[in-house]
């Protein structure tokens, strides 16, 4: 649900039927959107809106509350002098026996392939249809996705 | 991570894509460059195609550096962070200690004191110096001007032994801390700037004398390197970069941050858009920088160097000796630190090479939650193949080196 004083805001309402919720704390607007309508919501907010960069692409891991992912997405109005910032948040499906995994939004903006890179490599978070998505700092070998919340940070063989 | 179970994740590994030698009928080499070239300033490593003296593609591999700083920060109290972030781009440690503490303060609706943020400016400017000189001392060496290297390393020496006066550190400062500076500035330091800054442009002046109008420099230089501006954008580039390809685009004008609002500079803009380009933009923001310097040193207000936040600056040390009151919050801070406001910011700064952001997400503890760290070079280098694909790989050298990355801030 959008709350009522940001049902007003032109972004918010050119991107209202995609959103779950939207909010603004500290000067930034944050809009959450389902995760399965990612790529359009991208597309409108560089066609439509003007945001015509993507400033990263990262993720956030909020274990043990489900949703378990958060995907952020930061994009940039250099004539509007604005920034965004998109949410889409997936479910671990570690349990499950498949994968976190949300649609590339490298169609949309060539930029996010290392950005995504980055983020499968950290979290383990698939973008499905990249077109190069393998590891970007780890070695290529490595097991588990090191900002995870469930990943040790002491241990003895690491 | 590997445990008897093996992979705990459940995530199958994604393999590599080999990589394929195309090209019909001719025979290409494929050249490992890096991750020890000295071109490559740091660990960069490049697969390239050639074709004779010709590249065909070029596949830029990254990592070499990764040292888990992002993770770290989820350890760490808040204060303890900004030494971190000195170490993500080690030629622009104010910077990054700037954008940090700004994200951080944002969250905590800190106000900072004109004197703090004046001085976080002029020093952050002298940063950029710093850093230009780095990238126009390696640049120029790359390309086989040795002499430049000598000149601008003299003046580097300069602004370490500023930063040393202030932080008791050459590099990895950390002056900058939440809620204003670490320590007050020492005493004459007016003098040991404006020395500096007397004589800079002077310097700037010979460095120019040396390349300029240098037949070996402009032909090495002039014309190469080009990617068209709608690539850049796409693909992530901001900086120097951008503005050598003519679009006005500055951290610093466009969202003002630190009083950035009240200083009196340009933001400099060529058009032609190569190698030769870069450099004359970045010997002009050195201009514009220590124009900068100089207006905060002429102009310093006067007043406290940390924020008036009881639990989130450390005390001073003599009041402590006396109020009960001021050596509780000392032991407080020290041992647990202070918590932060649930919230989420993104604060973004200009830094030398381009824009820097701060990601950060906190719970409410006294660690952050998540911090996401937006290096200008990691956004920079992807550009790579773009850019240097079809050139020379003579050009290749001079092409690096105008992009001027730094490879702690592309792999943190």
């Amino acid at each position: 649900m959008i709350p009522e004083n940001l049902a007003g805001d032109p972004i918010v309402a050119a991107l209202a039927d995609l959103a779950t919720t939207a909010k603004f704390e500290f000067e930034e607007l944050t809009i959450e959107i389902e995760p399965s309508k990612i790529v359009q919501a991208l597309e409108r907010a560089r066609h439509q809106l003007g945001f015509e960069r993507l400033t990263s692409v990262t993720g956030v891991d909020r274990l043990p509350s489900e949703p378990r992912f958060e995907v952020v997405y930061h994009l940039q109005s250099i004539a509007g002098k604005k920034r965004l910032r998109l949410k889409a948040r997936i479910s671990s499906g570690v349990e499950a026996g498949v994968n976190p995994e949300i649609e590339s939004v490298t169609s949309v903006y060539k930029g996010a392939d290392w950005y995504e890179r980055e983020t499968f490599d950290l979290f383990g978070i698939r973008f499905l249809n990249h077109p190069d998505l393998r590891r970007i700092m780890m070695p290529e070998e490595w097991d588990g996705h090191p900002l995870r919340k469930d990943y040790p940070i002491t241990g003895t063989r690491y | 991570m590997v445990t008897e179970t093996g992979n705990p994740t459940g995530l199958e590994p994604v393999e590599s894509p080999d990589y394929e030698a195309p090209i019909k009928g001719t025979r290409t080499m494929v050249l490992n460059m890096g991750p020890q070239h000295p071109s490559t300033h740091g660990v960069l490593r490049l697969l390239l195609e050639l074709d004779g003296e010709r590249l065909l593609k070029a596949v830029p591999d990254i990592g070499f550096l990764h040292t888990g700083i992002e993770k770290e920060f989820e350890v760490k109290t808040y204060q303890q962070c900004v030494t971190l972030t000195d170490r993500i781009d080690y030629l622009a440690p104010l910077s990054n200690n700037l954008t940090y503490c700004l994200a951080a303060e944002k969250l905590l609706g800190l106000e900072i004191p004109e004197h703090a943020q004046w001085m976080r400016v002029m020093l952050t400017e002298l940063t950029r110096l710093n850093s230009h000189l780095v990238w126009l001392a390696t640049h120029a060496i790359d390309i086989g001007a040795m002499s430049v290297f000598l000149y601008c390393f003299r003046e580097r020496e300069e602004i370490l032994r500023i930063f040393e006066m202030f932080s008791g550190q050459r590099m990895m400062t950390s002056y900058f801390r939440i809620g204003g500076l670490a320590l007050p500035a020492p005493r004459g330091w007016q003098k040991r700037v404006k020395d500096f800054i007397d004589i800079f442009p002077e310097r700037i002046d010979q460095y120019e004398n040396l390349l300029t109008n240098n037949q070996i420099w402009i032909g090495r230089t002039k014309g190469v390197g080009y990617i068209s501006l709608q690539d850049m954008l796409d693909l992530g580039v901001t900086g120097p970069m951008l503005r050598a390809a003519g679009l006005k685009i500055d951290v610093r004008k466009d969202s003002p941050y630190s009083s950035y609002e009240k200083f009196d500079f340009e933001v400099p803009i060529r058009t032609e858009n190569d190698v030769y380009a870069r450099y004359l933009l970045r010997v002009e923001e050195m201009r514009q920088s220590t124009r900068i310097v100089r207006q905060a040193l002429e102009g310093m207000p006067s007043g406290s160097h940390q924020a008036k936040a009881p639990g989130i600056v450390l005390p001073d040390r003599e009041q402590m000796k006396t109020q009960m009151e001021s050596l509780i919050y000392h032991f407080k801070i020290v041992t647990e630190g202070f918590r932060v406001p649930e919230g989420e910011v993104y604060q973004a700064v200009e830094s030398p090479r381009g824009e820097v952001g701060c990601y950060m997400v906190s719970d409410g503890t006294q660690k952050p939650y998540r911090v996401h760290w937006r290096g200008p070079s990691f956004g920079n280098l992807q550009c790579t193949s773009k850019l240097i694909e079809g050139t020379l790989i003579a050009d290749v050298i001079a092409a690096l080196g105008s992009m001027d990355f730094v490879l702690g801030d592309t792999d943190r």
